[in-house]
């Protein structure tokens, strides 16, 4: 695959074993800007080994990583378990490698819609809340390019619509390209320009609907879950803001809203 | 006014304390409670040897445990034996070994329980200089380190990710403990190290909003934790070390309470 002018960051033949165990099998991954690509698999697949690579974590066995000069990479990663010992503040937060000022920081909160955090403790947060603070973490270093790896975990049906309609609304908004890890698979393939689907190698890649009815896909996921992307790749006439409750989405349609579950916990 | 015995232990004891509190802060963060004591118990160790090559005790102190602590993090690598499993072995042998080691050099007229549980009584002036000159380093290393090490103690991958040298920091914030243990060891004594760093800490946690706080509140607690344990000692007749390890609980203890304004999480 030959690079492009706009493409991001690009891996070509990635391997990596662990003593005799394959981790990731000759894997070619790479995001273009503007571009929304969802890698998804099963648990054990390489997905987050992946990330790891291509954020310079983890050096491959053999392959070839090749990012764009200058990149800058804006990362969320899958968890962050902070121990309830470290006093930390979201701003706090927010400025650990980089220095901004509390103008720049609540912007960033605001652009994810959780300005009112800004002093919260870190460990107060529900799983909806403190994803959207990373992502605006992220945000922080004007990033080309958002890795984010498993972005709804621990967040709710009706926050995780909304969480995948602002970094969709990001991309659109910025230009930046979006890597994103998922196992979960109607949601976020109804979301990504491009679809890889890992598992340890890549099985298949392409748009959602072609990944969707893959031989291969359907023998990881089963049946059901080629159905159940049908099911999903529609357009809603509203949105659910972060609690839950009902905002106006532009562009409508005609579609039954998602059930809306309470909120886990809240400010 | 350094004439007086007691007013020697107080300074030296205070100079400890307001090193090991910020220190103490990022080995609770960081959940090294273990590994520190692990450190500290290979203290002895780096004194028989620095007897046995004629160098400085201290100097001795802080080569041993610096071998401790980087063949820690080598057999951490290892996923066949869980950490808790490493610390255990590796902290009795230390032990053990220094216990073996001075009694192998029969020559060597060492007090060993001075150095088990310390002796702020017998702090010389030339201690107090070294522990004031030695505190200073410490804390302008940790300063200097203190963005990069907070980054990694929130998220190594992540602050790797953002370009911190985690590995380096972490390489750093060892060589500051293991300077610390050499310095406090006269004072609390190898076995009881690890409170003086860690009691104050999780002492200052309900009073602190940010890192920052709790460790510059760390470091007056146990300052004043000295304070309190060596007028216990005095009064009581008990011995010192272990004084101001009582007193470090008692205000763990008292900031327990349910007082003042709710607990900060």
């Amino acid at each position: 695959m030959e690079p492009r002018a706009d493409t991001l960051i690009a891996g070509e033949g990635l391997s990596l074993a662990y003593g005799t165990q394959t981790l990731l099998h000759n894997v070619s991954v790479s995001v273009r800007a503007g571009e929304i690509v969802t890698v998804i698999g099963p648990n054990g697949a390489g997905k987050s080994t992946l990330i790891k690579i291509l954020l310079g974590l983890v050096k491959p066995d053999s392959g070839h990583l090749s990012r764009r000069d200058g990149l800058r990479i804006g990362y969320v990663p899958q968890r962050l378990p902070i121990d309830p010992v470290l006093p930390l503040t979201v701003a706090k937060l927010m400025t650990l490698t980089i220095r901004r000022s509390r103008g720049a920081i609540a912007g960033a909160l605001a652009e994810t819609g959780v300005g009112h955090l800004i002093d919260a403790a870190v460990q107060t947060l529900s799983g909806g809340e403190l994803q959207r603070v990373l992502l605006a973490r992220a945000l922080l270093a004007d990033p080309d390019l958002l890795v984010l790896d498993e972005p709804v975990q621990g967040v709710d049906f009706a926050g995780e619509t909304a969480l995948y309609q602002l970094i969709g609304a990001l991309r659109d908004r910025r230009g930046c390209g979006v890597l994103m890890v998922s196992h979960d698979l109607h949601m976020v393939m109804a979301a990504a320009d491009r679809v890889l689907c890992l598992n340890r190698h890549v099985c298949c890649s392409g748009t959602a609907e072609v990944v969707g009815q893959h031989p291969e896909y359907i023998r990881l996921f089963g049946a059901r879950a080629a159905q159940a992307l049908a099911i999903y790749t529609h357009h809603h006439d509203h949105g659910h803001g972060i609690s839950g409750n009902v905002v106006p989405l532009s562009g409508a349609g005609d579609d039954p809203e998602p059930p809306s579950r309470t909120r886990e916990t809240g400010p | 006014m350094l004439d007086d015995f007691l007013v020697r232990a107080m300074v030296a004891g205070v100079g400890v304390a307001i090193v090991a509190g910020p220190l103490g802060c990022f080995i609770v963060w960081r959940r090294m409670a273990y590994f520190g004591d692990t450190m500290s118990h290979s203290a002895l160790l780096g004194v028989a040897l620095g007897f046995l090559v004629n160098i400085q005790p201290m100097v001795g102190v802080v080569v041993v445990t610096m071998f401790i602590a980087l063949v820690l993090i080598s057999l951490q690598q290892r996923p066949w034996l869980s950490s808790d499993t490493l610390l255990g072995i590796l902290s009795h042998s230390a032990l053990s070994l220094g216990l073996v080691a001075v009694g192998l050099m029969a020559w060597l007229r060492l007090d060993l329980l001075s150095y088990l549980f310390g002796d702020i009584l017998a702090v010389t002036r030339m201690d107090i200089l070294w522990i004031y000159a030695g505190g200073a380093a410490i804390l302008a290393a940790l300063l200097a380190i203190w963005r990069p090490l907070l980054a990694s103690t929130v998220h190594e991958d992540l602050a790797r990710a953002e370009g911190v040298p985690a590995f380096r920091v972490k390489l750093i914030f060892m060589l500051l403990i293991a300077l610390v243990i050499a310095l406090a060891m006269k004072i609390v004594g190898v076995l009881l190290i690890t409170s003086l760093l860690i009691i104050p800490a999780a002492t200052a946690r309900r009073f602190a909003r940010t890192p920052e706080q709790m460790a510059v509140i760390a470091a007056l607690i146990g300052a004043v934790a000295v304070v309190l344990g060596l007028q216990g000692s005095l009064h009581l007749d008990t011995p010192s070390g272990p004084s101001i390890v009582v007193a470090a609980g008692i205000l763990f203890a008292l900031s327990l309470l349910p007082f003042g304004r709710p607990k900060a999480t």
